[in-house]
């Protein structure tokens, strides 16, 4: 029984964006944290592993080498296996690029009928939410989004899933894909002992190489060049001026006016 | 000191922990009530931190001493009494034992105090016997296959909340001094053991600390610990650890005073710009970043140099822990006088850490006992 997890390594938001010069982000020159759903992923599998003592989490990430150190740290969270997705055959790739590379990488690894595939809802880079829901499409997996609990009963998966005005729960059946919100869990740290022995455990990096033969993937729709949409232009919006405040008495009000007038605002 | 990954993860777990797991709430509730906070301790052991450097086959995670040292650091820098929670089993609790502990001693104590199941902690003080611990008059007399203790053990950090003591006591009167004193287990449960009441501290409070008096406590020989009448050197070899544990807690108590002034120095105004802007004010926070810089070296390198078994680690724990926690007060003294009038009020965080800091040039060896093993190091 295997529980895989696709995990993203994006930039943290406290800090600035770099940008190449074909629109992309220079995320080496960038702090970078967990994709902070993707915690939830990761806690949903290890609390399911933790109850079955037989199942694996395989963490699985595709993103340049230094993406590795977020897959230890997985690893030191508990999980039983890191996979790391690096080629630059891959790099620049859109969600319907990525997406099938990660479907190819699951793919290969193997998927069995008591497997589940979890997902964060999204990357607060893109934010997009297409990637988790796009894998199960190429993996023709059921797929149930947004998740906020989960429970396992006889084989199935009974999923509440959050929607704007309510909950709708859906019974699923194995192997599926689930995309994972902040409401499902807390993660849990790293543990002292998962740190000092994270190296113990396999760690494997699918290449070019590895990827290629598999029939998921179509070698002229990946990367870059591949994607059918590309970004125009990456920037960090300007930092705005502080803010004027406005006494709430007649004279505070009629200055406000009175400037937006000379704006010519009103 | 460059820190490798595992050093890294690990710095990164403890501070992860401590930012998002010592509320402001907690603290508060640590400083109004001065008691323990069970669910807190039981989350640090769930993760291993009650014996990050415990071997593995007693239950601990296998870390060393600069895995240790971060942990204490990280965790001092957010709160100064909590990192006392995770300190204790990795310190004067467990020393002794890994020091001259039998097998069946280790297997039954020190398994369950670094899983954080039980507490133990470290009686050699007295009321007459403090930075003299020759002075000691608790006394154990043979009597079958018990001894019986009889003293008072004063300033029994997590006394209160403790299962297990190490007890120094002297066991033959005719030696003088330092020697003819043994060490022994005790469970705090046996009859004869009972507790003074909880001290009402200047910091760390949140961490009781009482006296533990022994009135023909019966102590089995089976737990007589290490060699009889020659355990005042394995306290001094305890407490060289336990030095370098009080020094990385002065590194992150300065470190947290240090953050808190630094940013206070960019929010606060006077005079229309920001205090930062004012050589008084940037040049305090410029010797304050220095001397934690300094220190933070002296700690980690002593810890790899204990770990190594350096000759001189013995006098490097105590330098590291004069030059910590001296430091600290300089650095807790500036981080208030940054805050003016505010860092006097309780509701600023300066103010604990100022109060917090004064104990570490006192606990484990005031820094003139510091000097004292530095000095008896460089002349003899």
């Amino acid at each position: 029984m295997k529980y895989i997890v696709c995990v993203k390594q994006v930039p943290n938001t406290s800090g600035k964006v770099a940008v190449k010069e074909d629109g992309t982000m220079d995320r080496s020159k960038m702090a970078t944290i967990i994709n902070p759903d993707d915690l939830n992923a990761v806690e949903a599998a290890l609390a399911l592993r933790d109850r079955n003592p037989d199942a694996k989490v395989i963490v699985v990430s595709m993103g340049p080498p230094p993406a590795m150190g977020m897959l230890h740290e997985l690893l030191a969270m508990g999980a039983d296996e890191a996979v790391l997705v690096s080629g630059r055959e891959f790099g620049g790739s859109d969600t319907f690029a990525t997406s099938q590379i990660l479907a190819g990488a699951i793919s290969h690894i193997g998927l069995e009928k008591d497997d589940i595939v979890f997902c964060g809802r999204q990357a607060i880079d893109g934010d997009t939410a297409q990637v988790g829901p796009q894998i199960a499409e190429k993996l023709e997996l059921p797929q149930v989004s947004y998740a906020a609990d989960i429970q396992q009963e006889d084989g199935k998966l009974i999923v509440k899933r959050m929607l704007e005005d309510g909950y709708m729960t859906i019974e699923v059946e194995t192997p599926c894909l689930l995309t994972c919100i902040k409401e499902l869990n807390k993660p849990r740290y790293m543990s002292v002992r998962g740190v000092l022995e994270f190296d113990k455990k396999p760690i494997s990096v699918f290449d070019f190489e590895t990827l290629k033969d598999e029939p998921l993937i179509e070698l002229d729709t990946i990367g870059l060049k591949g994607s059918p949409t590309n970004v125009y232009k990456s920037f960090s919006p300007p930092v705005k001026g502080e803010g004027v405040r406005v006494e709430a008495t007649t004279d505070g009000i009629r200055g406000m006016v009175a400037e937006l007038c000379d704006k010519h605002i009103v | 000191m460059i820190l490798n990954e595992k050093q890294q993860m690990l710095r990164k777990l403890y501070r992860d922990f401590a930012e998002n797991e010592f509320t402001d709430e907690l603290l508060d509730r640590l400083e109004e009530t001065g008691e323990f906070d069970w669910d807190i301790f039981h989350e640090m052991a769930k993760y291993g931190f009650t014996g990050v450097k415990m071997p593995v086959e007693y239950g601990g995670e296998g870390g060393d001493s600069l895995d240790y040292v971060l942990m204490i650091e990280e965790f001092a820098r957010v709160s100064p009494v909590l990192s006392l929670y995770a300190n204790t089993s990795n310190s004067l609790g467990s020393g002794p034992l890994l020091f001259c502990g039998t097998e069946e001693q280790k297997q039954k104590y020190l398994t369950p105090v670094a899983k954080g199941e039980k507490i133990m902690v470290f009686c050699l003080t007295e009321p007459g016997a403090g930075s003299d611990a020759g002075g000691t008059l608790t006394t154990a007399v043979e009597d079958g296959d018990y001894y019986v203790l009889n003293g008072r053990k004063t300033f029994v950090s997590g006394a209160p909340v403790a299962d297990y003591a190490i007890v120094y006591a002297k066991t033959d009167p005719t030696q003088r001094g330092s020697r003819g004193i043994s060490m022994f287990i005790v469970d705090l449960k046996l009859p004869g053991v009972s507790l003074g009441k909880p001290e009402h501290k200047m910091g760390i409070i949140g961490y009781p600390t009482c006296d533990v008096i022994l009135e023909d406590v019966r102590v089995h020989k089976d737990d007589l610990l290490g060699p009889k009448d020659k355990g005042f050197r394995t306290a001094m070899q305890t407490l060289d650890g336990g030095r370098l544990g009080v020094a990385a807690q002065a590194l992150g108590m300065a470190q947290g005073a240090y953050e808190e002034a630094l940013r206070y120095s960019k929010e606060r105004k006077q005079f229309g710009r920001p205090i930062k802007d004012f050589q008084a004010i940037s040049f305090m926070l410029a010797d304050m970043a220095t001397e934690i810089e300094a220190a933070r070296e002296l700690v980690y390198s002593t810890a790899e140099k204990k770990d190594a078994g350096d000759p001189e680690s013995s006098k490097l724990c105590a330098m590291a822990k004069y030059f910590a926690s001296e430091m600290a007060n300089r650095v807790a003294y500036k981080a208030v006088q940054i805050f003016g009038g505010y860092g006097y009020i309780k509701e600023y965080k300066v103010e604990r850490f100022y109060r917090d800091t004064r104990i570490t040039s006192i606990y484990e060896g005031t820094s003139q006992v510091q000097q004292m093993v530095i000095a008896g190091n460089i002349l003899n």
